[in-house]
């Protein structure tokens, strides 16, 4: 079992590291395009979102699966985004800019899609240091709510996507499809628990009114078993 | 309204004027063994393939800018009518077929007609323009044109008084063109404009070709508009319509966006997109090593243009 888990996790983190080798290749073979620096700039941004997105994949997948053990390789999948996100900063910062701060300054505040990058990357570098189990376990229950930021981080980051695009819209939106399932799933799993935490609530109304309602349902489930 | 213009080119940018002349006569030479030496190529010769060699230079031509590999500006191209995508647009763009092509001139002038487009290259005299390129996209490049001036064409139809501005379409061919016939986002065919100054203004050309050679079809073929003080969206590909008019035409992008895509779409680092800044470009070609270059006003053409727009607010007029 823990050599199998083993195996798994180096297979993990090779796989994390494809999509850079990947993109040295092409840069080193000059199979970037016509506009080199926005192409590496772009795809680093993409496998960003894209692992963000996995990390947030895994508790839902979880709950369908029932299997436990993907919740350990969240924590690299993060760590990961946070590694992609920090390159596609890094090329902003030196490749394409060569880091001509009155340039670089000029861009920032005249270019709102970039706002709502640096809110996605501020948050992704926070998780990122207190991805640890040592952090985790000193911050206690504040850890759970500050790493709730994450959907923040993916809702900016979809933004700062969209907010620089001139034409085609295909592949945002297909993007945007994905965060709105799974943030939608946390939706309805949090819609579900409140509505089982009013049932539990002492206080006459609430449990009378639950229990009103409780009957409604019940009466209509019969309904449809009868038919 | 503080016009600075006088940035100096990098000595960086240019390209020792020997080397350069050596390139281009190299490339010429091996194009015309390529075109002498079959007797297929031969044949194209006189159809596609012809080469325009040791054109004049137009006035405003700049010869110390190192124009951009053909490589890429054959192969980075905004050409929606087929594709959202910079690169495929080079394939798709291939079954437009653009001989013979005629060009109706019309509106407010004395004499309106529809012409041959080789009947209208035979009145022109063609000339090389070396200019910059920046698209609103803040990407840039420098192409060396074939054209005539725009305003000597307009003057032979004779234009009234009354044409203040001047409206040009695009061709409307939606089966070979993907996203007219799903009529995608744009309202096609595309429709650009200029006012009646800006369109006789000597910098402003109608272009037939690049590198020396025909225009390739991705690029705008057979026929296409360069203003290279204003974005990349003004420059209007494959026209096939020119009308004078009273009245300032209604354009494709103006209308699809009016806040982020002004009908002047002046270049100007000061006035930024709404979405993004225009202060800086990527120049394409430039290597992974350059930094962007700082965009000037004007593209820097403001010793030429910027009379143009005095008394203008550059911020509402955008």
């Amino acid at each position: 079992m823990l050599s199998r888990l083993n195996t798994l996790w180096s297979w993990v983190i090779i796989a994390g590291l494809l999509p850079l080798l990947w993109l040295i290749i092409n840069t080193a073979f000059d199979n970037l395009g016509g506009n080199p620096i926005q192409a590496l700039h772009i795809r680093l941004g993409d496998w960003s979102l894209r692992f963000l997105y996995l990390t947030l994949a895994i508790t839902p997948l979880q709950k369908v699966t029932q299997w436990r053990g993907m919740a350990d390789y969240r924590q690299m999948l993060g760590l990961y985004a946070f590694f992609y996100a920090t390159l596609h900063l890094l090329v902003y910062l030196l490749v394409d800019h060569g880091l001509m701060w009155r340039v670089i300054g000029i861009d920032i505040v005249e270019s709102s899609y970039i706002w709502f990058g640096i809110l996605a990357y501020s948050i992704v570098f926070g998780l990122a240091l207190t991805s640890s189990k040592w952090a985790k376990k000193r911050m206690g229950k504040n850890w759970k709510k500050f790493h709730r930021f994450i959907y923040i981080a993916a809702i900016a980051a979809i933004i700062h996507y969209f907010w620089q695009l001139k034409g085609n819209l295909a592949e945002p939106l297909f993007y945007s499809l994905i965060i709105f399932l799974l943030l939608g799933f946390r939706v309805l799993v949090w819609l579900k628990n409140r509505k089982f935490s009013q049932l539990m609530i002492p206080g006459s109304q609430k449990v009378l009114l639950a229990a009103e309602k409780k009957a409604v349902v019940s009466s209509k489930s019969n309904k449809l078993n009868v038919k | 309204m503080i016009i600075k213009t006088k940035q100096a080119i990098l000595a960086s940018e240019i390209t020792d004027p020997l080397i350069f002349k050596e390139r281009r006569k190299i490339i010429k030479a091996m194009m015309a063994t390529l075109v002498a030496g079959t007797g297929i190529a031969s044949s194209l010769a006189d159809t596609d393939n012809s080469i325009w060699s040791g054109l004049p230079k137009g006035e405003f031509s700049n010869d110390s800018l190192m124009p951009t590999p053909a490589e890429i500006v054959k192969n980075y191209t905004n050409y929606y009518e087929f594709t959202f995508n910079k690169k495929d647009a080079t394939k798709l763009a291939q079954s437009l077929p653009t001989d013979p092509w005629s060009v109706e001139i019309s509106g407010e002038v004395e004499t309106p007609g529809n012409y041959y487009l080789e009947d209208i290259l035979r009145q022109q005299t063609l000339q090389e323009y070396i200019y910059r390129f920046r698209c609103v996209e803040a990407w840039s490049m420098v192409v060396p044109w074939v054209g005539f001036s725009l305003g000597s064409l307009l003057k032979k139809a004779k234009p009234l008084s009354t044409a203040n501005f001047v409206k040009f379409t695009s061709v409307y061919r939606p089966e070979v063109m993907p996203n007219q016939l799903n009529k995608k986002m744009l309202d096609w065919p595309y429709v650009e404009g200029l006012r009646m100054d800006e369109a006789m203004h000597p910098l402003t050309i109608l272009a037939v070709g690049m590198y020396g050679d025909t225009m390739p079809k991705q690029n705008g073929a057979p026929l296409r508009l360069v203003v290279p003080w204003k974005y990349g969206f003004k420059n209007i590909k494959a026209i096939v319509k020119i009308e004078l008019l009273k009245r300032p035409p209604t354009t494709t992008w103006n209308k699809f966006a009016p806040l982020e895509y002004g009908f002047y779409a002046n270049i100007n680092p000061a006035v930024a997109h709404p979405r993004w800044s225009q202060s800086s470009e990527r120049q394409l070609g430039s290597g992974l090593f350059t930094p962007r270059r700082e965009t000037e006003i004007f593209n820097g053409y403001g010793e030429q243009v910027a009379s143009l727009y005095n008394n203008m607010d550059l911020r509402h007029f955008f």
